[in-house]
């Protein structure tokens, strides 16, 4: 997967468009659509036991802050919110001047040196992490 | 890597001399490494998140809550202008907890070690074990930590450190939760190298 040209964060799109669905997710063989935006690899042929180290996150936009189509992704545990935000800047075409805050719980935004791992086993449920995305300070 | 500046001496530079001497530089920023401050409020708002994050994990956000804007404000200025009374009239009922419980939902830590790379660990660790027994500091490293800990009969090799101090590994957690938190309310631990002299 590292043959991939601009592989942005390695985040994989875990299911088809409509993330919501109660449809239990299995990332190592769901090959969905890839998003259209080029910056975004999709990545998803990494070998099974690699499956183990990546969370499912499902990204929900707060707001007028534009929703993305694929909103359950795979993400590598060690991935920071940093990263994540680049990720979702790059995805929604923000300019990088623009601001981009993440809610855990729609309660405090996560330092963004914090790795997305140790979120999910603090803050995750039913073998997600849901994490709200906004465009302005959504949760002081 | 923002960390408070105690944990930043018991991480870095717990065997020097105090007063601490520290270089400030103004040149060659870690761009890298660190993350620039835009301003004075996103310090605010950043120790705001890390309290509620606390929060989340000791009460499930309800003490945070049901808070004013202005109780949070006070926390704030309280820590800002160093006036302890002031900080503490608020932040005595995040150390609150049901009396049928012997302590929170869950005790905010995070262990820092000089020797990986990994910024922190953190999960989820509860005061009281499911026999009633209160966890120790000495029970949450084994579980999470285990390498920090001497082996048994073995050449103690680490330093737990918290404000500067190496706490029994007997003590309650719910007792350092209280006691020992930073402003944030987390339990920042040190695991560093057993000085050598």
């Amino acid at each position: 997967m590292a043959e991939e040209p601009e592989s942005a964060l390695q985040l994989s799109p875990s299911t088809a468009a409509d993330g919501e669905g109660p449809t239990e997710v299995s990332p190592e063989t769901a090959t969905p659509e890839p998003p259209s935006s080029a910056a975004v690899s999709p990545g998803t042929e990494e070998p099974a036991g690699d499956t183990k180290k990546k969370i499912d996150i499902l990204l929900k936009a707060v707001g007028d802050t534009p929703i993305m189509k694929t909103k359950k992704w795979a993400v590598e545990r060690t991935r920071t919110i940093q990263g994540l935000i680049d990720f979702i800047k790059k995805f929604l075409k923000l300019v990088a001047s623009e601001q981009l805050f993440i809610y855990v719980n729609q309660s405090f935004a996560p330092s963004p040196d914090q790795e997305v791992g140790t979120l999910y086993e603090c803050f995750g449920s039913d073998g997600k992490l849901v994490l709200h995305y906004c465009k302005s300070q959504a949760w002081g | 890597m923002h960390y408070p500046i105690g944990l930043l001496f018991d991480l870095l530079a717990s065997s020097s001399a105090l007063p601490w001497n520290i270089t400030v530089h103004f040149k060659s920023f870690p761009e890298k490494d660190l993350l620039h401050c835009p301003s004075k409020d996103a310090i605010e708002a950043h120790f705001m998140s890390c309290v509620k994050e606390a929060d989340a994990l000791k009460h499930k956000s309800q003490v945070i809550n049901e808070m004013q804007k202005k109780d949070h404000k006070q926390l704030w200025m309280g820590l800002q202008n160093d006036r302890f009374d002031q900080f503490w009239a608020i932040n005595r009922k995040l150390m609150e907890y049901p009396a049928e419980e012997n302590g929170f939902r869950y005790i905010p830590f995070r262990i820092y070690q000089t020797t990986t790379e990994r910024p922190f660990i953190q999960k989820l660790f509860r005061p009281v074990a499911a026999d009633g027994q209160l966890h120790t500091l000495g029970d949450l490293l084994k579980e999470v930590c285990p390498s920090a800990l001497a082996p048994e009969d073995g050449e103690k090799k680490n330093q737990v450190m918290i404000h500067g101090i190496e706490p029994m590994l007997e003590t309650p957690l719910q007792w350092l939760s209280e006691h020992l938190s930073y402003p944030d309310n987390f339990l920042h631990i040190s695991i560093i190298p057993q000085p050598t002299d």
